[in-house]
C-alpha cells in the first residue's frame, strides 16, 4: 500500500521529470537545428558533441524539410532552435519569419550563423533582433592588421580577433587566451536597439567589403562598429545569438592553431571552442539564469504581510534570488541589489543586505507621504536575467484615533477652555445669587 | 376669521392648479362638506375646516413633489444618474458595509493612482450618512431594499420635506396662504427639480432641504428672539455644512440679512440672540467636518460671517453705553470714536491676516462666482465643468422660468405676490357677487347693500377687471405648471448615462454604451488594472468598473490632470512614456462620431490641451487650431490629426459609413468627414469598442521584447 501511494505521488512528479524546459529547470534541452545540407552534421560535429554531452537532445533538420515545424496544438516542441542554414531561403513546413520571432518571444533561444550570401530570411530574422548585416551579399570583414597568419598571403578575411566583451557571464570565468578565428559577414547594431549587445568585435582597422573586388567607394561598415559576433537578451529573457560566420563553429577551426598578425605567439589551438561552447551555455541558460522568489514585507516585528501600511511605519522587505547553475539553484550573492519604495519617483532607495544563501533584506521607515507605492526591485546586470519585481501597497495616512491624544504644546489650549467653563459657571452664579 | 378663511380658499385654488389631482380633489372636499353642514350632525368649525383644506393640500403637495421626480425611473430604470452621484454611490455602499468610523478615514487607493485620496477628509458627508441613516431605518423596520433605491430616492424625497419646510416658511413670513403656494412653487421649480429627480444621488439634493431649513430657522429665531430656535438653526447650518459646500451662500446670505437689518435701524436684542448664538454654535459645529476645518476663521469667504459678528457686539455695546450715558453730546462723540476704532482694528487684522496667509483670499470658485469671465481667462479647469459655465439666458429662462433655483426666498416671494394677488382679486370678486345676490334675492336693498352697490357703481369696471385678472393668473399659473412637468420630463429625467435617441421610425433608441463599456472593464480587466481617461469618466469608471484611475471628477490635483492632458494631446510615442510612468495599463476615451453624440471627448478635447498647457507649456493650443478654428477634418492641424485623442477616438472609423449617401468616415457629431482615416496604432491596441462606439478601450501594449 505505502508503495502504491508513493508510485502515485511520484506520478505526479513525472512531468517534472521530463527534460524540458520550465522556469523550474530554464536550461534548454530540445534544440532544432536547422541545416542547410547535412554534411555541416559532420563538419561541426565537435560544436555539437559539446551541446550533447551536456544533455541537449539535438533535432537535426534541413532547412527546407517540409515536416518540420515549431509547435504542435499549440505547445513548443522545441527549447532552442539553431539556425546553421544562411542560404535558405524559405524554411519547410510550418516555420516562417513569424514562426521565428514568435518562438523567441514566447521565451526560447536562437543561435543564428550567417554567411556572406546570407539570405534574406535571414536578414529579416536578424534585423527583428536588431542587427543590420552589411546590405551587399558578397561583403566579408576585411582586416590587414589583425588577420590570422596562414601559409598563403589571402586576402585577410579570416580574421583573428580577440576582442570580447569583458563579461564572466556570458564568456565563463576562465580567460580566452587564443583569439577567435571569424570569416563571414560582417554587422552593425541597430542604435534603437537597447538590448542587443556585441560579444566579439572587429578591430579598429577592419572593414566590410567585397574582397573580390576593388574598393571604390568608402565601405559602410568600419572599425569597431563592426560586430562579429552579437547577443541580444530580449525582455522576456529569451536569449539570442547571432554570428556572421558559420565557418566559425566549424571543426576545421575549432582544431586549427591560429597566430595573429602582429603578434609573435602561435597559438596551438584557435580560441573558438571555447568561446563558443562558453556562450552557447549562456544561450541556453546554464549560466546566469536568475530567480527571484518569495517577496516579503511586513510591519517591523509582525510576521504578515499587511494589505495597506501607514505612513512612518517601520518595516522589513526581503526577497530570495537564486542562480540556476545547469543543475540546481544556488543561492545568488551580490552586494549592488537595490530596493525602491516608489510611488512616482523613488521615496527610499537601499541597498539589500544578503546572507549569502539567497535572502536579500532590509529595513526602512515608510516615507511621510500617502499614496499607492510600489516596492521596486530593477536588477539589470550584464549576462543576467533582469530582474524586474514591483509589487504594489497602497500607504494611507493616521486614521482620527491614532494621532496623540495629549501634546505638550496643547496645553494653554486646554487650560483657557477650561478655566473659560469655570468662570462662566461663577459668573453665572454670582450674576444669578448675588443680587 | 370668515376673512381668513376666504384667502385660503383662493390660496387653495392657485395651489390646485398646480396639480390635477388637487384641482380633481378640492371641488370633492367642498361637496362632501356641504352635506355635512347641512347634515349639521358632523359640523366643522370654520377654523377646522380650514385646517383640514391646508392638510390636505399639504399632503398633496407633498406627494407631488415626490412623484413629479420620478418621471426618470419610469422611463428608464432605478439607476444613479450622470457623474458624481455615482461616487456618492459608492461612498455610501462603503458606508453601509464598514461603517462610519472606516468611512470617516477611508484612504481610497482606487482614484487618483498613485496619489490616492483621502475620501473621509475630502468630501461632505451629509448626503451619505443621510441615505445611510434612511436604510438603516428601513432595514430596522425589515425592508429588505438595496441600497441603491434608497440613493435613488433620496432626493426626491428630500425635495418633499422642503416643501414642507417651504411651507412652514411662507407661513413665518406672510401669511398660511403664501405657504402653502410657496410649497406648490418650490414643489415644481424645474430649477430644483434638475438637481432633485430620482437618481440625481447629489449633494443639492438635501442641500437645498438644508438651506431653506436654516433659512426659515433663523428667521423664526430673529422673530421670536428664542434661544432654541437659534439653536435649531445652528443644528440646521450644520447639516447644511455637512452636505454641501454651497454652505457658503448661507455663512454670507444671514450676515447680509442682519447687516440690511441693521442698517435700517431694526437691531433689537432678538436678532442680537439669534444670530450670535447661531454664528458661535454653527462655525463649531461646522468645524467638525474635516473638510471644511478651520476655514470658518482661516478664509477670505467666511470673514462677511466673522465682521458681522464683532458688528453686532459693537452695536450692543454702543446700546448699552448709550443707556448709560444719557447726554446725547456724549454719546455722538463716543460713537464717532469707537466705530472708527472698531472699523481700524477690523481693517488691521483683516490685512495682517492676508499678508501673513493665515486668512486664505478667495478662491477660484468664489471669483467666477462674482465675474463669469474669471475662470475662462485664469483657470481653465474650473471653466471647463459646464456647471461653472457662465449661463446662457435661454437655458436661464429655460430652467427657472418665473423662478430662480438658487434663492428658494425668491419663489418664497413670488408665492407671496401670488397668494397675495389672488386673495386680493377674490376678495373684490366675491364682495361683488355677494353683494348683487344679495340683492336679488331680497329685492329691497338695505342701506349698507345699497351704498355699497352704489360705491361699486362708481367703479364699474372693477368686478370684470378683477375676474379677468383672476383668470389671467389662473392662466398663468397652470401655464408653469404644464411647463414645469413638460421640462421635467423631457429634459431633466434623463440619467445621461443611458442615452435616447429617435430612430429613423420614430421609435426609442437606447444606447447603453456607458454600462457596457464599464461592465466589461470589470470583467475582463486585471483587478487592479489602471485606466486612463478624461477626468469625466473617473466615478463611473471607479464605482461601475471597479478599476483604478488615474484622475477622477474630484478635480483636486491639477497637475496630474495635466499630465492626463498632455498625454493626451501628445504623439502617440510621446504619450506613451507618460502612461508608461503612471503605470497605465488602459486607455478609455468617449467617442459620439458615429451615433452624433456631441459630448463626447474630441468636443472636450480644447480644455485637455488647454489645461495640459496651463502645467506643460510644451502643449500649445495654437498647435491644434487652424487659423483660431477647431476641427478634425483635413484641413486640421497636423498636429491635431496625430495626436493620441484624435487617434483613439477615430482608429478603424475611416472604414465605417455611418451615413447613408455619405463617404466612409463621416463623423456625425461634427458632420464632417475625418481628416485622418489611416490611423496605426503603435503603442496600444484596441482592446473594446461598444456597440454604438460611444466608449473606446485601448489596452497600452508592454514594451517590445526585442527592443
Amino acid at each position: 500500500m505505502p508503495k502504491l501511494a508513493l508510485f502515485l505521488i511520484l506520478i505526479h512528479f513525472l512531468p517534472f521529470l521530463c527534460t524540458s524546459f520550465s522556469p523550474e529547470n530554464p536550461s534548454s534541452r530540445r534544440v532544432l537545428v536547422l541545416l542547410d545540407d547535412l554534411a555541416l552534421k559532420s563538419s561541426h560535429s565537435v560544436y555539437f558533441k559539446s551541446l550533447q554531452s551536456r544533455g541537449f537532445e539535438l533535432d537535426f533538420k534541413l532547412a527546407d524539410d517540409p515536416k518540420i515545424g515549431l509547435q504542435r496544438y499549440g505547445q513548443y516542441l522545441y527549447d532552442g532552435l539553431i539556425l546553421f542554414c544562411p542560404t535558405t531561403e524559405r524554411f519547410g513546413g510550418s516555420i516562417d519569419l513569424a514562426a521565428i520571432l514568435d518562438f523567441v518571444d514566447s521565451g526560447h533561444d536562437l543561435i543564428i550563423a550567417a554567411d556572406n550570401n546570407a539570405s534574406d530570411l535571414i536578414r529579416e530574422i536578424a534585423t527583428e533582433c536588431g542587427v543590420d548585416f552589411d546590405e551587399d551579399p558578397a561583403a566579408m570583414v576585411i582586416d590587414h592588421t589583425s588577420y590570422a597568419v596562414s601559409e598563403t598571403e589571402g586576402d585577410h578575411t579570416l580574421i583573428a580577433s580577440d576582442d570580447f566583451i569583458k563579461s564572466n557571464v556570458l564568456l565563463g570565468s576562465e580567460k580566452i587566451e587564443a583569439p577567435v578565428l571569424f570569416q563571414g559577414i560582417g554587422h552593425s547594431l541597430s542604435p534603437a536597439n537597447s538590448l542587443v549587445l556585441k560579444v566579439l568585435s572587429a578591430s579598429p582597422s577592419a572593414y566590410s567589403a567585397n574582397p573580390k573586388s576593388k574598393l571604390s567607394s568608402p565601405p559602410s561598415l568600419t572599425g569597431s562598429a563592426i560586430s562579429l559576433v552579437s547577443i541580444l537578451q530580449a525582455r522576456n529573457n529569451a536569449r539570442i545569438l547571432i554570428s556572421g560566420s558559420l565557418v566559425m563553429f566549424s571543426n576545421r577551426f575549432f582544431r586549427s592553431g591560429v597566430q595573429k598578425a602582429g603578434t609573435p605567439t602561435k597559438h596551438e589551438k584557435s580560441g573558438n571552442e571555447q568561446f563558443l561552447t562558453e556562450l552557447s551555455k549562456w544561450v541556453f541558460h546554464e549560466r546566469g539564469h536568475l530567480k527571484a522568489v518569495n517577496i516579503q514585507h511586513h510591519k517591523d516585528g509582525e510576521a504578515d504581510e499587511p494589505s495597506m501600511y501607514r505612513i512612518n511605519d517601520d518595516l522589513v522587505y526581503s526577497v530570495e534570488i537564486y542562480e540556476w547553475s545547469g543543475r540546481s539553484w544556488e543561492p545568488y550573492v551580490a552586494d549592488d541589489v537595490q530596493v525602491q519604495f516608489y510611488m512616482m519617483s523613488p521615496y527610499v532607495l537601499k541597498n539589500l543586505s544578503t546572507d549569502k544563501k539567497g535572502r536579500y533584506f532590509t529595513a526602512f521607515k515608510v516615507p511621510d507621504v500617502y499614496g499607492v507605492f510600489q516596492f521596486k526591485v530593477e536588477y539589470q546586470r550584464l549576462g543576467y536575467t533582469s530582474l524586474s519585481l514591483s509589487k504594489q501597497i497602497p500607504v494611507r495616512p493616521y486614521r482620527h484615533n491614532e494621532y496623540e491624544r495629549f501634546i505638550p504644546a496643547a496645553y494653554p489650549y486646554y487650560g483657557a477652555a477650561f478655566s473659560m467653563m469655570a468662570g462662566f459657571f461663577i459668573f453665572t452664579a454670582v450674576h444669578l445669587y448675588n443680587k | 376669521m370668515v376673512g381668513k378663511a376666504e384667502p385660503v380658499n383662493g390660496s387653495v385654488k392657485s395651489g390646485s392648479n398646480q396639480s390635477i389631482p388637487a384641482t380633481m380633489q378640492s371641488p370633492l372636499k367642498k361637496s362632501d362638506l356641504i352635506p355635512n353642514l347641512s347634515l349639521k350632525t358632523l359640523k366643522l368649525k370654520t377654523k377646522q375646516q380650514e385646517l383640514l383644506i391646508r392638510v390636505s393640500i399639504l399632503c398633496l403637495v407633498y406627494v407631488l413633489a415626490f412623484i413629479t421626480r420620478l418621471f426618470s425611473v419610469l422611463r428608464y430604470e432605478s439607476m444613479i444618474h450622470e457623474f458624481d452621484p455615482y461616487f456618492n454611490y459608492r461612498t455610501t455602499l462603503f458606508l453601509t458595509e464598514k461603517g462610519f468610523y472606516e468611512f470617516w478615514n477611508w484612504f481610497d487607493s482606487e482614484s487618483w493612482y498613485p496619489l490616492g485620496r483621502i475620501i473621509g477628509g475630502t468630501l461632505y458627508p451629509g448626503l451619505m450618512v443621510t441615505a445611510a441613516i434612511i436604510y438603516w431605518l428601513l432595514r430596522f423596520l425589515r425592508f429588505a431594499i438595496h441600497i441603491r433605491e434608497v440613493c435613488v430616492l433620496t432626493a426626491p424625497f428630500f425635495a418633499s420635506n422642503t416643501t414642507l419646510v417651504a411651507y412652514f416658511f411662507g407661513k413665518e413670513v406672510w401669511d398660511s396662504g403664501a405657504g402653502l403656494v410657496a410649497a406648490a412653487l418650490i414643489a415644481i421649480c424645474p430649477g430644483y427639480i434638475s438637481r432633485s429627480v430620482a437618481g440625481s444621488y447629489d449633494n443639492e439634493g438635501v442641500a437645498i432641504f438644508a438651506l431653506l431649513l436654516t433659512f426659515y430657522l433663523f428667521v423664526k429665531a430673529v422673530n421670536t428672539g428664542s434661544l432654541a430656535w437659534a439653536l435649531a438653526s445652528a443644528f440646521a447650518y450644520f447639516y447644511m455644512v455637512s452636505a454641501w459646500g454651497g454652505y457658503v451662500f448661507i455663512i454670507n446670505l444671514i450676515p447680509l440679512y442682519v447687516l440690511v437689518l441693521l442698517i435700517t435701524g431694526r437691531y433689537s436684542m432678538r436678532l442680537y440672540v439669534a444670530y450670535n448664538s447661531m454664528y458661535v454654535l454653527g462655525m463649531l459645529l461646522a468645524m467638525q467636518i474635516r473638510f471644511v476645518g478651520f476655514q470658518h476663521v482661516q478664509s477670505g469667504e467666511h470673514m462677511a460671517a466673522m465682521g458681522v459678528f464683532f458688528l453686532l457686539q459693537v452695536f450692543f455695546f454702543l446700546d448699552w453705553v448709550k443707556h448709560l450715558l444719557s447726554d446725547t453730546k456724549l454719546f455722538q462723540a463716543f460713537l464717532r470714536i469707537t466705530v472708527t476704532t472698531a472699523i481700524g482694528v477690523g481693517a488691521i487684522a483683516l490685512g495682517v491676516g492676508m499678508a501673513s496667509g493665515y486668512i486664505s483670499p478667495w478662491t477660484g470658485r468664489f471669483y467666477s462666482l462674482l465675474d463669469p469671465t474669471y475662470a475662462k481667462d485664469h483657470i481653465p479647469i474650473i471653466a471647463s465643468v459646464s456647471e461653472h459655465q457662465p449661463t446662457a439666458w435661454s437655458s436661464f429662462m429655460f430652467d427657472f422660468h418665473i423662478l430662480l433655483f438658487l434663492f428658494p426666498a425668491v419663489c418664497l416671494i413670488s408665492a407671496i405676490a401670488v397668494s397675495a394677488t389672488i386673495k386680493n382679486l377674490t376678495l373684490v370678486a366675491r364682495a361683488k357677487s355677494k353683494v348683487t345676490q344679495t340683492g336679488s334675492v331680497r329685492g329691497s336693498s338695505s342701506s349698507k347693500g345699497s351704498s355699497k352697490a352704489s360705491l361699486d357703481q362708481s367703479q364699474p369696471f372693477q368686478r370684470n377687471g378683477a375676474i379677468a385678472l383672476l383668470l389671467g393668473a389662473f392662466y398663468l399659473l397652470s401655464k408653469y405648471a404644464t411647463h414645469c412637468t413638460w421640462v421635467t420630463s423631457e429634459a431633466y429625467s434623463s440619467p445621461s448615462i443611458v442615452l435616447a435617441a429617435r430612430g429613423a421610425h420614430g421609435n426609442r433608441v437606447i444606447f447603453d454604451d456607458y454600462r457596457e463599456a464599464y461592465f466589461w472593464l470589470r470583467k475582463n480587466t486585471p483587478p487592479d488594472a489602471k485606466v486612463m481617461s478624461w477626468w469625466d469618466y473617473g466615478y463611473q469608471i471607479t464605482a461601475m468598473g471597479n478599476r483604478t484611475v488615474i484622475v477622477d471628477n474630484n478635480t483636486w490635483n491639477n497637475t496630474h490632470i495635466a499630465t492626463v492632458g498632455r498625454a493626451m494631446s501628445s504623439y502617440e510615442d510621446e504619450a506613451y512614456e507618460i502612461m508608461r510612468s503612471l503605470d497605465v495599463d488602459y486607455v478609455l476615451v468617449v467617442f459620439g462620431g458615429v451615433t452624433g453624440y456631441s459630448s463626447d471627448d474630441i468636443n472636450k478635447f480644447l480644455w485637455m490641451v488647454r489645461i495640459g498647457g496651463g502645467v506643460f507649456p510644451v502643449i500649445k493650443e495654437p498647435d491644434y487650431l487652424v487659423n483660431g478654428e477647431y476641427r478634425v477634418d483635413k484641413g486640421a492641424a497636423p498636429k491635431m490629426l496625430n495626436c493620441l485623442m484624435y487617434k483613439l477616438s477615430y482608429y478603424r472609423f475611416g472604414e465605417l459609413t455611418t451615413e447613408y449617401g455619405k463617404p466612409p468616415g463621416y463623423d456625425r457629431a461634427r458632420g464632417v468627414e475625418i481628416g485622418n482615416k489611416d490611423i496605426k496604432l503603435e503603442y496600444l491596441e484596441e482592446a473594446f469598442t461598444t456597440s454604438n462606439w460611444i466608449v473606446r478601450i485601448y489596452k497600452v501594449k508592454p514594451p517590445n521584447n526585442r527592443w
